[in-house]
Parts: C-alpha cells; sequence; structure tokens
C-alpha cells in the first residue's frame, strides 16, 4: 500500500487487515456502497458481536486497548510510588521503627525498620516499573494505540491482532514483575541497570537468585510486547494515513509517536541481547560477562567476560531509552499547548527536525554513562561532544513551546497546566545534563544524588507530566466524559510543587558527595549536617503522593460520573474530534474523512472560529499563499 | 528547616481539606457541567498562579542555596580539583542564567496572555530566523563548552609523565584494601585463584609482592606526591569515589582501572580549616555492590612526606606478614603436639 492510499479507496484491503471491521453482506443502497462496506450505520448490529470478553478483555480494538495499557500503567505507577514512599521514610529517618510496614512488608521490615537488602529491591523495582512499565509501557502503549488511528485517519491499527497481543505481553509481564516481589528471597535487587556481576551471582545477593530470574523472564516478554507495539504503529503510520495527510499534515503526537517506535524496534533487541547473555551467565555457565570473581569462598570457573561489555548493551538501549519515555510526552505537550493557546505549533518543521536529531543523536551517546567505568578516556571524549549536542535540538524545542505560548489566548485547562508543567521540568532538568554530559564533571558527580536529580525531573517528572496532560486533554475521547476541572487544578498545583520539593534539594545532596542507592547516610560523618535535606524531600514526596488520591478519585468518578463530553471538546483541528463521542468500532460511522490541511490552523486570520478542522478544504486565498 | 516544614503541614492540610471535601465536591459535580470551558476568572486566576509559584519556586531555591549552599562541593584538596570545580562553576552559572530567564519567560507568557473571552490569539507559525538565533547561539555556546569541558578531562586524565607513587585500592564485598608497592615501586602480580587464608588480595609469591604493604581502615597518602591509583575488585563491580579529590573510577572485576591524581591538603590543615578535629577524607563506594554497599569506606590521612615515611615503616611487608603467620602457625602446631604426646 503507497503512504497515500486513503482506506476508503481499498476497502477490501482495510477488511482484511482489520479483524474489528466485519464486512457486511447485504448490500446498501447508497451512493458509496464499497466505503459502507466497512462502516457502520448498523451499531446495533454489532453489540451482539462483542461478548465481554472480546469487547473488555481480548479485544482487538484500538481504543480499548489503549484504556487496557493506562489502567494497568496507572495501577503500575500506584504501586511504584508507594514503594518510592516506604525508602524515602528510612532515608528521612533511618533506623526508625515504622509500626505500619511490618504488617505490609513483613520479614522485610523487621519491627518495622526497613531491612537493607530490601531496601535495595524497592529502589530497584521503583526503577524498573516506572521507567518501562509506566513510562514506556503506559505511555506509548495508552497514547500511541488511542492516537494513531483517530488522527491519521485509520479505523484501527494495521494489525489489530498483534496489537492485543502486545497488551497482554505486557500485562503478563507485569503480573511477573509484581510476583517477583512477594517471594522468599525478595525481588532483583541490583538496581533497575542490573549491572553483572551483582545480578548475575545469587552469592553476591540474595534478590539476584529468584528475584533476578523473574526479573528477566518479566523483561524479556516487555520487550516482546514493546517490539509488537512498536511494529504496529510504525506500520500503521507509514500505511494507513486517510487520504490528503501527508507526512507534514501529521499532528506532532504522531511524529513523536512513529521516531519513538523507531528507537524502540532498535533499540530494545539489544537489550533482550544484553538479557539473554546474562542468563546464559546465570544459568549455562558462559562468560560473558564474569570474570576472575571469587565470591562466596570460592573462585568461579567464569574466565574471559567484562562487565563493560553489558554496560554498553545495556546503555545502547539504556539511553535511547530516555527519549523513548520523553518523545511521546513531548509529542503530546506540543498538541495541547496549541490547542490551549489558540496558537499554531511554533516551528512545525523545526519541532520534526529537532525530534528527528534528538532521536538520531540519542543512539551515539550511550557512551556517557560509562565515563568513569574504565572505559578508553579517548573514547570518553567523543561521547561528551555527542551528548552535548544534544543540547541544541532540546533547546529548539523548549524555546518553541514558549514562543507558541507568546501572543497566545492561553485557556488553562488540566492538561494544559502539566503540558506547562512539562516544559518547566524539561528545563530544569534538561540543563544540568550539560553538567552530567561533561566528562570531566562526572567524575565527581556520577552515581550522587546530582544524577537522580537531573533524570527524575528530565524524564521522571516530565514524562509523566506528558501523560497527566494527555489523560487530561484526551479523557473525553477515550471515556467521552471530562474530568473535573477544580480538582485537575488542585492536583496540578500540589503535584508540580511536591515534584520540585522532592527532586531540587537532591541536587544539594549530589553536590555534597552523597551516593545514590544508599540505605542511609549516616555511617559518614561528612554528611551529618545534610540529614534535614532528606526530611524536606520525605514530606514533599509524600505530599505528592497524597495529591495522586485526588486525580485516581477524578478519574473514576468522571469515568462513571464526569460531565458528558461534546464531540470536541477543546475545539481542536485534528481528526480524532470528528468521530462520535460513543466507540465505534473503525471509528468513523460513514466515510473517513479526507484531510486538506496541518493540524494547525489556530486563531487562523479571516476565519470566524479559531479553530479550522483538518478537513476543512483550503481556500483559494490560503492556496494562493501556499498552505499547504 | 521549622518554617519549611510548617509550610508542608500547611500545604498537607490544604490537601486534607480538598480530599474532605470530596462529598461536597461530588455533589457540586454533578451539577457543574462546564469542565470543558476554562472561565475567564478561571484563566486569569491560574495566570497569577503561575506568577506565584515562580516566586515561590525562586525563592525555595535561593533559600536552599542560602541552607546548604556551604556544604556542596567541599574544597577541592586534589591538584586537579580546582579545574573540575572552576569548569562546574562555569557551566553552573551559565545554565542558572538560562533556567532563570527561559522560567521567567514562560511564567511571563502564562501571565500576560491567560485566555479571555472576544480576545484571539496571533497567527504565528514559524519564523526562520527566530529558529536560526536559538540554534545558532547554543551551538556556539555549548561549542566553547565542549572545548574548555575536553581539555579538563585530557588534563585530568592524562596528568603527566610526572613518576607518581603506585597504590593498589582492592575491593570487595564490603570493604577496601589499600596496598602499597613499597621500595621497588612495583605492585606484586595477582591471581584470583591464590585468594585464600592468609592471601585476601590474591598475591603471586615472589620478590616483587614480599615489600608490598597491606592495609585496611585507613590508608595515608603525601601532600604534593602525585599517587597513581590501580583499582581491583574481587567479586562485583565497586567504584572507589573521594569526593573530596575529586576523584572516582569503577573496580571492575577481571580488569584493571586506574586514576591518578596529587593531594595538596593534609588532612591537619583541612581540620584547621573546617575547625573540626574529627575530620577525614574519605573512600566511599559509589556503585551499587550489595545490602552494606550503604556502608564500605576507609579514611584517607593527608600528611607530610617525613609523616609518611615514618608511618610506612611502622606498617609489615607482606613477606612479614607471611612469617609471622607461618611461626604462629609453626607455634599452635608445636603446642597442639606437645598437648598430644602429654597424654
Amino acid at each position: 500500500m503507497s503512504a497515500m492510499d486513503s482506506n476508503n479507496t481499498h476497502p477490501e484491503h482495510d477488511v482484511q487487515i482489520l479483524p474489528g471491521v466485519h464486512q457486511h453482506e447485504h448490500a446498501h443502497a447508497h451512493a458509496h456502497a464499497h466505503a459502507h462496506a466497512h462502516a457502520h450505520d448498523h451499531d446495533d448490529e454489532h453489540e451482539h458481536h462483542d461478548t465481554f470478553i472480546t469487547k473488555y478483555i481480548f479485544t482487538q480494538d484500538h481504543k480499548m486497548i489503549a484504556k487496557q495499557f493506562l489502567m494497568t500503567a496507572i495501577f503500575m505507577a500506584v504501586i511504584a510510588m508507594l514503594m518510592s514512599i516506604v525508602f524515602r521514610l528510612q532515608l528521612a529517618w533511618p533506623g526508625k521503627s515504622f509500626p505500619i510496614l511490618e504488617p505490609i512488608l513483613g520479614k522485610w521490615a523487621p519491627g518495622g525498620v526497613l531491612n537493607p537488602d530490601f531496601y535495595l529491591a524497592l529502589v530497584t523495582i521503583h526503577g524498573t516499573i516506572m521507567v518501562f512499565f509506566v513510562l514506556t509501557g503506559g505511555l506509548s502503549g495508552t497514547f500511541s494505540n488511542l492516537l494513531i488511528p483517530l488522527q491519521i485517519g485509520a479505523r484501527d491499527m494495521a494489525s489489530g491482532f498483534l496489537n492485543m497481543l502486545s497488551f497482554w505481553f505486557f500485562a503478563a509481564s507485569s503480573v511477573i514483575m509484581l510476583f517477583s516481589v512477594t517471594i522468599e528471597s525478595g525481588p532483583a535487587s541490583g538496581g533497575w541497570t542490573i549491572y553483572p556481576p551483582l545480578s548475575a551471582l545469587e552469592q553476591a545477593m540474595p534478590g539476584s537468585g529468584l528475584g533476578m530470574t523473574l526479573w528477566l523472564i518479566s523483561m524479556t516478554l516487555f520487550i516482546v510486547s514493546s517490539l509488537l507495539g512498536s511494529l504496529n504503529y510504525i506500520v500503521t503510520i507509514i500505511n494507513l494515513r486517510t487520504k490528503g495527510m501527508s507526512m507534514t499534515r501529521l499532528p506532532l503526537t504522531i511524529w513523536a509517536f512513529l521516531v519513538t517506535a523507531i528507537l524502540g524496534v532498535l533499540s530494545f533487541p539489544v537489550l533482550f541481547a544484553a538479557a539473554l547473555l546474562l542468563i546464559f551467565d546465570r544459568s549455562f555457565g558462559t562468560s560473558f560477562y564474569l570474570s576472575d570473581i571469587y565470591i562466596g569462598g570460592q573462585a568461579l570457573e567464569h574466565n574471559g567476560g567484562s562487565p563493560i561489555l553489558y554496560e554498553h548493551l545495556f546503555w545502547f538501549l539504556g539511553h535511547p531509552e530516555v527519549y523513548i519515555v520523553l518523545l511521546p510526552a513531548l509529542g503530546i505537550t506540543s498538541e495541547v499547548i496549541a490547542t490551549n493557546a489558540r496558537k499554531p505549533i511554533f516551528g512545525y518543521r523545526a519541532m520534526i527536525a529537532s525530534i528527528l536529531g534528538i532521536a538520531f543523536l540519542s543512539f551515539i551517546v550511550w557512551g556517557h554513562h560509562m565515563f568513569i567505568t574504565g572505559m578508553n578516556p579517548f573514547l570518553g571524549s567523543v561521547f561528551v561532544f555527542t551528548t552535548l549536542l544534544i543540547a541544541i535540538p532540546s533547546a529548539v524545542k523548549a524555546f518553541n513551546y514558549i514562543t507558541t505560548l507568546w501572543k497566545g489566548n492561553i485557556q488553562f485547562t488540566p492538561g494544559m497546566l502539566f503540558a506547562i508543567g512539562l516544559v518547566s521540568f524539561f528545563i530544569t532538568g534538561g540543563v544540568t545534563g550539560l553538567i552530567l554530559g561533561d566528562s570531566a564533571l562526572d567524575i565527581n558527580l556520577h552515581d550522587t544524588y546530582f544524577v537522580v536529580a537531573h533524570f527524575h525531573l528530565v524524564m521522571g517528572s516530565a514524562a509523566i507530566f506528558g501523560m497527566f496532560a494527555g489523560v487530561y486533554h484526551w479523557f473525553p475521547k477515550m471515556f467521552g466524559r471530562v474530568m473535573n476541572k477544580k480538582l485537575g487544578f488542585a492536583h496540578f498545583w500540589l503535584t508540580f510543587a511536591g515534584a520540585y520539593g522532592v527532586f531540587f534539594p537532591m541536587h544539594f545532596l549530589g553536590l555534597a558527595g552523597v551516593p545514590r542507592r544508599y540505605y542511609s547516610n549516616t555511617e559518614f560523618p561528612i554528611f551529618n549536617d545534610l540529614v534535614d535535606i532528606n526530611v524536606l524531600v520525605t514530606w514533599f514526596a509524600i505530599l505528592a503522593a497524597v495529591s495522586q488520591i485526588i486525580f485516581l478519585f477524578n478519574f473514576f468518578f468522571s469515568v462513571f460520573r464526569g460531565q458528558k463530553s461534546s464531540q470536541n471538546p477543546w475545539k481542536s483541528n485534528t481528526l480524532e474530534w470528528t468521530t462520535p463521542v460513543e466507540h465505534i468500532h473503525g471509528n468513523w460511522p460513514g466515510e473517513i474523512p479526507e484531510v486538506h490541511r496541518w493540524a494547525y490552523d489556530y486563531s487562523k486570520p479571516d476565519r470566524e472560529e479559531d479553530f479550522v478542522l483538518q478537513t476543512t478544504p483550503l481556500t483559494e486565498k490560503e492556496i494562493a499563499e501556499g498552505a499547504h | 528547616m521549622t518554617f519549611l516544614i510548617l509550610a508542608v503541614i500547611v500545604l498537607f492540610v490544604l490537601a486534607g481539606i480538598r480530599v474532605m471535601s470530596i462529598a461536597a465536591l461530588s455533589a457540586e459535580l454533578r451539577n457543574n457541567r462546564k469542565d470543558d470551558i476554562i472561565t475567564d476568572a478561571e484563566n486569569r486566576n491560574q495566570g497569577n498562579l503561575w506568577v506565584v509559584f515562580l516566586i515561590a519556586f525562586f525563592g525555595f531555591c535561593a533559600w536552599q542555596l542560602y541552607a546548604y549552599g556551604d556544604k556542596i562541593l567541599p574544597e577541592a584538596a586534589s591538584a586537579h580539583g580546582p579545574a573540575i570545580d572552576n569548569l562546574f562553576y562555569t557551566t553552573l552559572a551559565l545554565i542558572t542564567v538560562v533556567f532563570i530567564l527561559t522560567h521567567i519567560v514562560l511564567v511571563f507568557q502564562a501571565y500576560k496572555h491567560a485566555g479571555k473571552t472576544g480576545k484571539r490569539a496571533t497567527y504565528f507559525a514559524h519564523s526562520n530566523k527566530l529558529e536560526l538565533i536559538w540554534t545558532v547561539i547554543p551551538a556556539v555556546v555549548l561549542t566553547g563548552l565542549i572545548a574548555y569541558g575536553l581539555t579538563v578531562w585530557n588534563d585530568v586524565i592524562y596528568p603527566g609523565d610526572k613518576q607518581a607513587t603506585v597504590i593498589e585500592l582492592y575491593s570487595k564485598q564490603f570493604d577496601w584494601t589499600a596496598r602499597y608497592a613499597g621500595k621497588d615501586n612495583t605492585l606484586g602480580r595477582s591471581d584470583f585463584r591464590t585468594i585464600g587464608e592468609g592471601n585476601d588480595l590474591g598475591l603471586i609469591e615472589d620478590s616483587k609482592s614480599d615489600d608490598d604493604i597491606i592495609v585496611k581502615g585507613e590508608f595515608h597518602l603525601v601532600k604534593g606526591e602525585p599517587v597513581q591509583f590501580k583499582f581491583r575488585s574481587r567479586d562485583v563491580i565497586h567504584s572507589a569515589y573521594m569526593p573530596h579529590f575529586r576523584a572516582q573510577m569503577n573496580c571492575v572485576p577481571g580488569m584493571e582501572t586506574m586514576f591518578e591524581f596529587t593531594p595538596t591538603i593534609t588532612t591537619a590543615e583541612m581540620r584547621e580549616k573546617l575547625n573540626n578535629p574529627e575530620f577525614n577524607y574519605v573512600l566511599l563506594c559509589n556503585k551499587i555492590c550489595g545490602a552494606a554497599h550503604y556502608n564500605m569506606q576507609m579514611d584517607i590521612i593527608v600528611e607530610s612526606k617525613e609523616d609518611n615515611l615514618k608511618w610506612l615503616a611502622e606498617q609489615k611487608t607482606w613477606a612479614q606478614t607471611k612469617a609471622a603467620a607461618t611461626q604462629t602457625a609453626a607455634t599452635n602446631q608445636e603446642s597442639t603436639a606437645t598437648a598430644t604426646l602429654d597424654k
């Protein structure tokens, strides 16, 4: 199928690849009979095709799959957040007994004091869940699935079946990851980067036994899920765009999802390779990562391997992964900011170029995680160069967001607040990248709290705010209702203050030399006068966590009781708002609309309304002015 | 601090009120059917809140700088330290300016252009000139920063050919051992398969290792004398982090890594400067290595050449340690034998 093929010129093809869409045998007396073959004037007829299982569980409809991803991600995020509160309590009040912990954690918190092994387990699983399950699976899974078909004008994903598999692999990997927390010897505890030999040898720590095996199985399933999803996204965006939807008319969300999917397809297999070799080393006696080790009173047979190889493989995924997390959030922000500033996104083509630039550079900067591992210092110099270059496309994006707000007519919807919050985090967290990316400075700051502060702001908080912006903005598209705005305001401001309160002070800890992943800082007199920073941080963490109750209440209340949404509640230009509020298979009841313009004609002069749907044909005057 | 805790508590109470008034709100929710429309008053409020946020945020940053500013980056005690600190402060100054300016501009937009009924946004889709400006300026600044950074990196990593004292730092779960090369300034070779009773570091017996000096708990350096560290690990990856010397290098099983620096301030001098007689330089582990990772440390004493020679003379060489061990073992064996005979 060529890129410009519209769906409605090849209905036969569509029906073949869209399992959710059944072809009706009976003829329609209609001018566009062939288009009707997969269109649904007869929704009622479809209701009884869907059992509970095919509609809510093993569904192949992208909109339902998006909701499944979102629900799973919310559940996982709550767990990971609670974990962070538990270890924050230990960091603020080391050794203090919190009687509430014992009944919950059992032997891991004897007398209500967290055990050091389980502290590391919590840090590890918190990181794993947040990075992979919430911000990769959750963010891409929810919004790529929801928005790709709706915004490009397709009836569903290229393969609904693979899409369904993608979710169920994700669900299975989530279950295994959570299950691993409950086992006798504890879950993986070597940090989310699971560097061998620590992760390879059961003698090194209890979490490197069965817990690590489960971690690896879970991540393998996760990678399968991610690859199935990404392939689907790429194929759908390339092949199923509606008539008139050229690449330069795509909303920036779709550009971001496309590039994210490409990054995933290119980098996750490398993580899979790394994990596979680790499994070999752990279970079959190979020596890819192990050499010259004496542990538990004996010298091991492993010979000739290098942990540095693992680090290279891991970070070859690990760094693009940062952008797999961040790009969708930036895409969502572009869309939400333009819509609510009632202005075209500033520098549309520059935004695309910067997405591509960031994506390309993200593949050649992984070594900045390894400046002081013993890697050749000259290689370090090369990685400094490539790493700092990423600041250029990033700066372009930040400035373009700000310029989009300039002389706008800003509607502060909760989604918009979160989008602006993302821009703030992106700047605050991004600028410290210039420090950590500089190898000479990394000597002193590597693996300290400065790093924790940096990535929690620039990829953690920013991406989660992008996700929140997306949830508030497209909630009407998902559930046909609008979330309560006042609760949204409260949720935003408390979370925003909470996140800065948690992560900003960590810069100071890091600069004072406090290493990350320390069970407590009390063993070092030099850190004695920094204890109250940890208390402050923990209070803000609790504030931020409590604020999420507002969100959860608002979310679930609004699903059932929220205000019913109109078709286009935010007066947006993009195609998803031309579909009916009620979800139907195939998205549009009639023909798929044709697209005539880009997605950002907000407040166009000479127009009465301050938005112009992409389906509105260009006027003579616009064509004369060179509009495309 | 108390003020801040109070502030947090106030925020809590506010959050609590929010949550508790949910019942009341939910009744309101059913009647309030305007969640998709932000009123002019709400837009104005939110626009103003952004200004409040910015002031509070900058205030928070300034307060932290005031409260903790003197605890960050403790005075550098190595020859290369000040170069790293200068690079840091230069970069910090630059990014602070960017951080402050962009936030002011961002929040100003939110404040100034808050939505109003009847107002219309300006259709402004692109400007090659602006795009060029904010591509080229960062590119130029970064070029300078990269050049500066790499110069410092090269100076630190390739410190020149001045003869340095060799010291090995050996890591295992969960402690450090330091080994001095002895008179020949050459470390004896090692093999992990020889690790055992009395040979914690897995040394190979030969003339090179006999004069090596092995110490635990603390190790001593000479002020003004370059020292080249060689790092090894027995089990998992550790990281030798000496924050006061701006020095860090991973210890990787299966390979040897290196880092070289020159201490410039003795422990006694630093204690005086800090007015803290308890102060000690410290080596800590900075790569997650297991349950006791948070307490894997060794003290570092920097002293004059004379003091150092005196201290070294008090330490046993490996040959002496072995001899003492053999003697003890022999004595033990003898006494056991005697005891048996007595029966």
